[in-house]
């Protein structure tokens, strides 16, 4: 009974973001591009019948068309599954460095905001030292200690990434606690996490989500910037990043612009989509907004 | 109403440390509220009234427990007919003690969660609090939101709806969700358009009469408090410095600030020319507060005496309900310019 | 409301709009107002009424998604042939002449209307080097004087500070020095107390009655506080929803309340004294939307008095002594004064 009265008022919040973004022409774009690439590259088996790491010397650089509708690379790969197999790794390490930053950020952020005291300082100063801190020289450390692999790049973009989301939620803390409904839910005798987490917190999700978004397209960005120079993913599992990388002599720019220019233009079509979205969604979000 | 005491504050202090720099250094202490006692009746109105930084909301925040006072009591009349002192319960009994203590705030705009509907604003209080199934909480959500004349299928909206005087009749509803025995109301009205504050004012009358509800109404506005409550306690600096049943404090002030407070509240009324009692300068601060009377800087009837010794909040004479904090209180109403002309 | 030697300000079906998002709201609709000279009118009403607009308008300060529809304001300075306000550049050189210098305006808020970089005799010099011909060190001595005036203790070393080191009352002061410094002949005051703490607001009230017994300025005091209005003006001008609801001296209005809206107004405030005896009478409902305003009478709403012919053109009419009325219930009780 009560879970369904509660059930009521969400889905009825839910519905109305909905409703909100559906109006959103730009939010419905992103949403699509991004859902378009997605399906695309998490059905790659039934796309396309090429393994993206066997070479094949028979069909080298091939421009597209015919049987590769993307060309094919220096060692005659099928450029085209090569950009849906890389999609799955660049995606995944964008998104899952992304939501692991923003719950950190996030929890850090709701805590250090509500309590203060020595925990904020601590953390404020910790910020601050990841932030001033090199981010590439943090990869060579770690690549120097653990080796390249794809989750030691999710674990860098996690451990640099809170720290917008952490500034941020920490900030609308800050302003927030002193509301009036605040101090009402602890008039109430409400806890203090239950608080923070359930009454705070929401207030402070529309940039929060943004900030999401923005970092998605920021660490497909930087994956496929340090894939590029070597230092990424290792260069056996295709990346968006990865495919770059062999096209990184003089003449493949100028002659065979079809092996960098597909992983490109994946790369900043869903760049595009993730930000429109995101912007919708922070609209959608905020209920002041009709 | 009945003569049974409800609350009684005991001593209450409340100091905050004045940081500086770095490494957050204390310089000094805000005497926010300064050794203050009294007490409220059950079924009253007790008014708190003064100008900014006299401690009122303070002292409003302290009885809610906002913020913990940094010495003194809250003595508080349990079921049984016992004083409890709410500054000492266990964990436990301190949150059963905020279902009977309740605050409507000045700021109607952020009292309520923006992305939350007034219904689950409602819900929430009465579930923690153990009242009721769903269907019974959403069935008293309606009725207080009707009991405040609003629909009650407003409860599906949200904050950003609703005007700045239904939003604050939306509060006061809220308050009350849990049942309530006393409710401090901190500026409930001065943030509202003039034609709106009556509504409210009349609503929280007619609440107070239905429900049995004690209010303590904290407000800097003379003319609101005096039509609200049956006793008022003006504060200067931290301090009480009168506390008598309104008629009283109107016509029998005896304190040199309550004439002087009195006196610059414009009258929306013309007749007999008012003479206006105009303090000197600024109200001094509340980090190194005067010695002795705290009025003495700006009194214009002060005697070498004021500057030494603080005044105690007495008894006055003439009636059991009225006090006062001034050492000249039974001479000083005889002087020749102390009655202010009223039209 | 004759053309008369004594009027400084008249102004006449003045109409200010705002289109925001295809949608005009409608915030000064209509005002027609003298403004004695010397004297004080109180302009109040409720937020939103177009109060500050009016005020605002009367200085052409208004922002960008403001259109001026119509009417006009009269100024008949003594320094000046009387001159069309409306019908001068908002930026130009004439309007720059009698803005902060002939007309000076004062804000509710002295905390965010003083530049907290600059010191405070810099920022009151600012407008007499602007307006007038004369040596930094002589506007230094007559800001000093102002101040001094003001009573501000000490103002020889208050002159020199910034305005984090003064109080509300104080900064208050300070405000009301810059608006009186090119000696003005008219002072707009916007709520310039609402911020203020009532012993302050006594001595900031008692202050500007006693300059202007001094120096005799003109001020329209606009204010939300039917006290003030009684304690301090002459002449009252009640306003809701973009019109005048209610002109007259304050013992008409005050004495002889004769809108619904002015009545209900003061019922409908607690007066100290009265200590709760008679419940106060609230006016019922709220405020309409600007944007969508009923046809006639925007009061009629809320009115215990509303009739049908309410809904259609509302009279404006004298009911002696230059007390006008715009309600269908003054209609037949207008005084036949010679027109």
């Amino acid at each position: 009974m009560e879970a369904k009265a509660q059930k009521i008022v969400k889905s009825s919040r839910m519905r109305n973001v909905a409703s909100k973004l559906v109006s959103n022409k730009a939010a419905l774009l992103g949403l699509a591009i991004i859902v378009i690439i997605i399906l695309l590259c998490a059905l790659a088996p039934l796309m396309t019948p090429y393994n993206p790491t066997k070479p094949d010397f028979s069909a080298q650089v091939q421009p597209p068309g015919g049987a590769h509708p993307f060309g094919t690379d220096k060692l005659g790969r099928d450029i085209l599954a090569r950009v849906l197999y890389g999609g799955r790794v660049s995606i995944l390490i964008g998104l899952s460095g992304a939501v692991g930053g923003m719950l950190l950020g996030v929890i850090i952020g709701s805590l250090c905001g509500y309590f203060r005291g020595w925990l904020d300082a601590v953390f404020v100063k910790v910020a601050e030292l990841v932030s001033i801190f090199p981010q590439i020289l943090l990869v060579l450390v770690l690549v120097t200690i653990l080796q390249q692999s794809m989750y030691n790049l999710i674990m860098i973009f996690i451990a640099t990434g809170w720290v917008a989301t952490f500034r941020m939620v920490r900030g609308r803390f800050f302003s927030l606690r002193e509301e009036s409904f605040v101090e009402a839910c602890r008039v109430f005798g409400l806890g203090d996490l239950s608080i923070a987490f359930r009454h705070i917190l929401p207030n402070c999700l529309g940039p929060v989500i943004v900030q999401l978004t923005l970092n998605t397209a920021g660490f497909i960005l930087q994956e496929a910037a340090l894939s590029f120079i070597g230092l990424g993913v290792p260069s056996g599992t295709p990346t968006w990043g990865n495919i770059m990388n062999a096209a990184k002599e003089i003449v493949s720019i100028n002659q065979y612009p079809w092996v960098w220019l597909a992983p490109g233009l994946a790369i900043a079509l869903f760049v595009l989509g993730v930000n429109f979205f995101g912007d919708g969604l922070r609209d959608a979000l905020d209920p002041k907004q009709i | 109403m009945g003569n049974e005491i409800l609350l009684e504050l005991k001593n209450i202090r409340k100091y905050f440390p004045v940081e500086e720099g770095m490494f957050r250094r204390t310089v000094g202490t805000v005497k926010a509220v300064d050794d203050v006692s009294l007490f409220v009746r059950r079924g009253e109105t007790l008014g708190l009234v003064g100008e900014s930084g006299c401690g009122k909301t303070t002292l409003g925040k302290i009885i809610v427990r906002l913020h913990k006072p940094t010495q003194g009591q809250l003595n508080y009349r349990l079921d049984d007919g016992g004083f409890k002192d709410l500054l000492s319960l266990d964990k436990q009994e301190s949150f059963h003690a905020h279902r009977r203590i309740q605050m409507v705030f000045q700021d109607p705009y952020s009292s309520l969660n923006p992305v939350k509907t007034i219904l689950s604003a409602f819900d929430e209080p009465m579930r923690v609090h153990g009242m009721a199934s769903a269907k019974e909480r959403k069935q008293r959500t309606a009725d207080l939101l009707e009991a405040v004349n609003l629909r009650s299928e407003y409860m599906y909206r949200y904050p950003h709806e609703f005007s700045g005087g239904q939003l604050q009749r939306i509060s006061i509803a809220r308050a009350l969700c849990i049942k309530p025995d006393l409710v401090v109301c901190d500026e409930p009205v001065s943030a509202l358009d003039v034609s709106i504050q009556a509504q409210v004012l009349n609503l929280m009358k007619e609440l107070q009469r239905r429900m049995n509800l004690t209010y303590v109404f904290i407000a800097h506005d003379l003319s609101v408090v005096e039509y609200m409550s049956n006793r008022i306690a003006v504060m200067y600096l931290g301090k009480i410095v009168e506390l008598a049943g309104s008629g009283d404090l109107y016509s029998r002030y005896r304190h040199p600030y309550t004439r002087a407070l009195l006196s610059a509240v414009p009258i929306p009324e013309i007749g007999a020319k008012k003479s206006r009692v105009v303090l000197e300068g600024d109200v001094p601060s509340p980090i190194n507060p005067p010695e002795g009377c705290r009025f003495h800087t700006r009194c214009s009837f002060s005697q070498a005496r004021c500057a030494q010794e603080e005044p105690p909040l007495r008894p006055y004479a003439e009636h059991e309900d009225h006090w006062v904090a001034c050492h000249f209180a039974e001479t000083l109403h005889q002087a020749d310019d102390w009655v202010i002309q009223q039209p | 409301m004759s053309e008369n030697k004594d009027i400084l300000l008249s102004i006449r079906n003045l109409k200010t709009h705002f289109h925001v998002r295809k949608r005009v709201i409608r915030a000064v609709d209509g005002v027609s107002l003298d403004v004695r000279a010397g004297k004080t009118l109180g302009l109040v009403g409720e937020s939103g009424c177009g109060k500050s607009i009016t005020a605002h308008t009367i200085l052409r300060l208004l922002p960008k998604t403001a259109r001026i529809k119509d009417g006009e304001i009269i100024f008949h300075s003594r320094k000046r042939q009387p001159v069309d306000l409306l019908k001068l550049q908002p930026s130009g050189k004439e309007m720059r002449g009698i803005r902060g210098n002939d007309i000076s305006m004062i804000f509710q808020d002295p905390m965010s209307s003083l530049n907290p970089v600059y010191r405070i005799g810099d920022q009151i010099v600012e407008s007499i080097l602007e307006h007038e011909n004369t040596t930094r060190a002589e506007a230094m001595e007559r800001a000093l004087e102002m101040l001094k005036r003001l009573s501000i203790p000490s103002a020889e070393k208050r002159i020199r500070e910034y305005p984090h080191q003064f109080s509300g009352g104080m900064k208050q002061r300070v405000m009301i020095a810059m608006g009186l410094i090119c000696n003005p002949e008219l002072l707009i005051a916007d709520e310039p107390t609402t911020a203020l703490d009532v012993t302050i607001q006594a001595q900031i009230l008692e202050l500007m009655q006693e300059l202007q017994r001094q120096l005799g300025f003109t001020i329209i005091l606009i204010t939300h506080n039917m006290g003030i209005v009684a304690d301090v003006a002459d002449d009252v001008a009640v306003m809701y929803m973009g019109k005048i609801m209610e002109f007259g001296s304050k013992e008409d209005v005050f004495l002889r309340p004769s809108h619904p809206y002015t009545r209900a107004l003061l019922k409908s405030v607690p007066v100290l004294g009265n200590s709760g005896r008679d419940l106060l009478e609230p006016i019922r409902g709220s405020t309409p939307d600007p944007s969508d305003l009923p046809e006639g009478c925007s009061f009629a709403p809320r009115c215990d008095f509303a009739k049908p012919e309410c809904g259609q053109a509302i009279p404006y009419v004298d009911v002696g002594n230059g007390h006008l009325v715009r309600c269908v219930l003054a209609e037949g009780r207008e005084v036949r004064d010679g027109q």
